[in-house]
């Protein structure tokens, strides 16, 4: 039996607040994949935890957007009861792990970005999304750092990391120009203080990621086509597989308690 | 990483247990004295003692699979992020053991390798699958309240590194287990279909989970060393006992019933149960249990798809070594 989605009455807030949690769900979601499989056990420790981290992140602004949108949804109707199309997630976050390097990339890229978002977004006039800013940042930061030294550890390993670090940047790469894309209803937002406008945090994201790539022997592609949907619930094959699995018990056992 | 493998038990093999020292070294047991690394120890303690703690690692290690099974599909936020962190500290209980284990002499990559072998154990429940969510309570209420039961006293085992893991070790599990029974709580106050889960997780699982203390005492084979060097200071079939007697009134408050239609309350307030079917269980050990396989290849499959992650990180960590040797130099 299913169980009807959920509507949500997004709001340009609603909406704003949506993307950043489906975001920290559908990676999080991704890295907790990962938990018993990794290539050793420190890792099966810090991909959850970071995972971990991500899945809270959500919880904060799932609730915070139910709380915007004052209808009864709740954290679990938002993330258990919208369908592909009304998910709102970066394409980015929602590519398989593939192997260790393409998650680590796909992390990289992302925490790159967030670090630096969240750091932004502690000015928000928005008190809540400042607050769940100034804690996100902290986490970001060490998701980064983790990242980071894994690029470089990859790049400058052995020939066969190398090859695979580098085709992971070459997979990936056109799935960042999304994180900087602005619409009507955020611009506004950014016009009274609750946003940050992502475009303006580019030029550092990008010294940021050249940096770590050269000291890795690594090499960002020049090609600039970027994919672009996932914003607007248009995504990827892959996040279907992925919300079917997480949705499974809330669809198969409707309205109950857990 | 893995460390550098040190090579101290054989040269101790080679005949160094004097008769004095041996009675030298009972007596600091026999007195309560924690045994150290760097002490000197019989070669049948260390060998007892890096079996047991390598395969209480192990176990915290395969024991990720069956939960880690329900990550992706746990029913709410809240359940998913409780699990992924419960699974995350079995991770870690893994890496706490088999650093312990390491202070006897073996490294932890030769350890890993006899379990990815199959010539190293673990707990047999791991071999039982995770069917339903009701699962994940039952194993957090009866899988971790098992383990308790076998660890408590562990926290005063004779050797140091081991019992001291062990405190920490209790600590998280009695959180999982009050964890794990809070979750058979919630299905067993909500729908009919709900507590019919929790009701069939429960049958499936306690027979195998009475076998989780081992072999009755009149067959068990390690005990009676292990007793002498305390190591082990209560019975199998004693902390088998004081776990029934614990938990038969938990699932009464559930309105949960034990599957065991035979078992009687004694004069004494203890519980009886009935014959244990110890053929499965050495069905189980013999590699024959319902996921024996699949756990060992998981196993395997991580182990092998992260050799060249592996590989990476010691060639570069060896690269930044030599450039910082030259830079010295310069």
């Amino acid at each position: 039996m299913l169980v009807a989605n959920i509507q949500v009455a997004e709001t340009p807030l609603v909406l704003y607040v949506l993307r950043r949690a489906d975001d920290a769900l559908i990676l999080g979601h991704r890295l907790s994949e990962w938990c018993g499989h990794a290539p050793m056990l420190e890792e099966d420790m810090a991909l959850s935890n970071i995972a971990l981290d991500l899945i809270g992140q959500a919880r904060e602004l799932y609730t915070y957007a139910a709380k915007a949108e004052g209808k009864d949804n709740d954290e679990d109707k938002l993330a258990y009861l919208r369908d592909i199309r009304q998910y709102r997630n970066l394409l980015l976050v929602e590519q398989p792990n593939g192997d260790f390097a393409q998650t680590l990339v796909r992390q990289f890229f992302y925490s790159a970005f967030a670090d630096l978002y969240w750091r932004a977004m502690m000015a928000s006039r928005d008190t809540t999304l400042a607050a769940i800013a100034a804690k996100s940042e902290k986490e970001s930061a060490y998701h980064l750092r983790h990242a980071s030294e894994w690029i470089i550890r990859l790049g400058d390993g052995t020939d066969e990391s190398h090859r695979r670090a580098q085709a992971a940047i070459d997979h990936l790469w056109a799935f960042t120009g999304e994180m900087f894309a602005v619409d009507d209803g955020e611009r506004a937002l950014i016009h009274a203080g609750v946003a940050i406008d992502p475009g303006v945090l580019r030029g550092r994201w990008l010294q940021m990621l050249s940096d770590v790539v050269s000291e890795a022997t690594l090499t960002l592609p020049q090609n600039d086509w970027m994919h672009q949907g996932g914003r607007a619930g248009r995504h990827s094959e892959h996040l279907g597989h992925l919300l079917s699995e997480l949705q499974s018990m809330q669809r198969t056992f409707p309205g109950q308690t857990w | 990483m893995y460390t550098q493998a040190l090579n101290t038990a054989e040269t101790e093999d080679r005949g160094l247990e004097d008769a004095a020292r041996a009675a030298q070294f009972q007596a600091r047991i026999d007195a309560e004295e924690r045994i150290e690394p760097n002490d000197w120890m019989p070669a049948a303690y260390r060998k007892t003692l890096t079996r047991q703690i390598s395969q209480h690692a192990h176990s915290e290690i395969v024991g990720m699979l069956p939960e880690g099974n329900w990550i992706t599909r746990a029913p709410t936020l809240r359940r998913k992020a409780a699990l992924l962190a419960k699974v995350q500290d079995e991770c870690g209980h893994g890496l706490y053991l088999y650093a312990a284990a390491e202070t006897l002499g073996t490294s932890r990559e030769e350890l890993v390798d006899a379990m990815l072998a199959g010539k190293a154990k673990y707990s047999s429940i791991f071999n039982y699958p995770t069917l339903t969510w009701a699962d994940i309570g039952t194993i957090g209420w009866l899988v971790d309240g098992a383990a308790i039961m076998n660890q408590i006293p562990l926290c005063r085992c004779s050797y140091g590194p081991y019992a001291r893991a062990m405190i920490r070790v209790c600590k998280e599990e009695s959180f999982h287990q009050r964890q794990g029974y809070e979750i058979m709580l919630t299905l067993c106050r909500g729908s009919d279909e709900q507590k019919a889960m929790a009701q069939d997780a429960l049958n499936r699982w306690w027979w195998p989970v009475l076998m989780m203390f081992g072999p009755p005492d009149a067959t068990s084979q390690h005990s009676d060393t292990s007793t002498k060097w305390k190591i082990k200071r209560f019975s199998n079939d004693e902390l088998r006992q004081k776990f029934v007697d614990a938990t038969v009134p938990q699932a009464q408050y559930l309105g949960l019933t034990i599957p065991d239609p035979g078992m009687t309350q004694d004069a004494d307030g203890h519980w009886r149960y009935s014959e244990i079917d110890w053929t499965e269980f050495k069905q189980v050990l013999a590699g024959n249990g319902p996921c024996n396989r699949d756990r060992l290849a998981a196993r395997r499959r991580a182990h092998d798809e992260g050799a060249w992650v592996r590989e990476a990180a010691a060639s570069y960590a060896a690269k930044r070594a030599r450039r910082q040797t030259a830079q010295a130099a310069e």
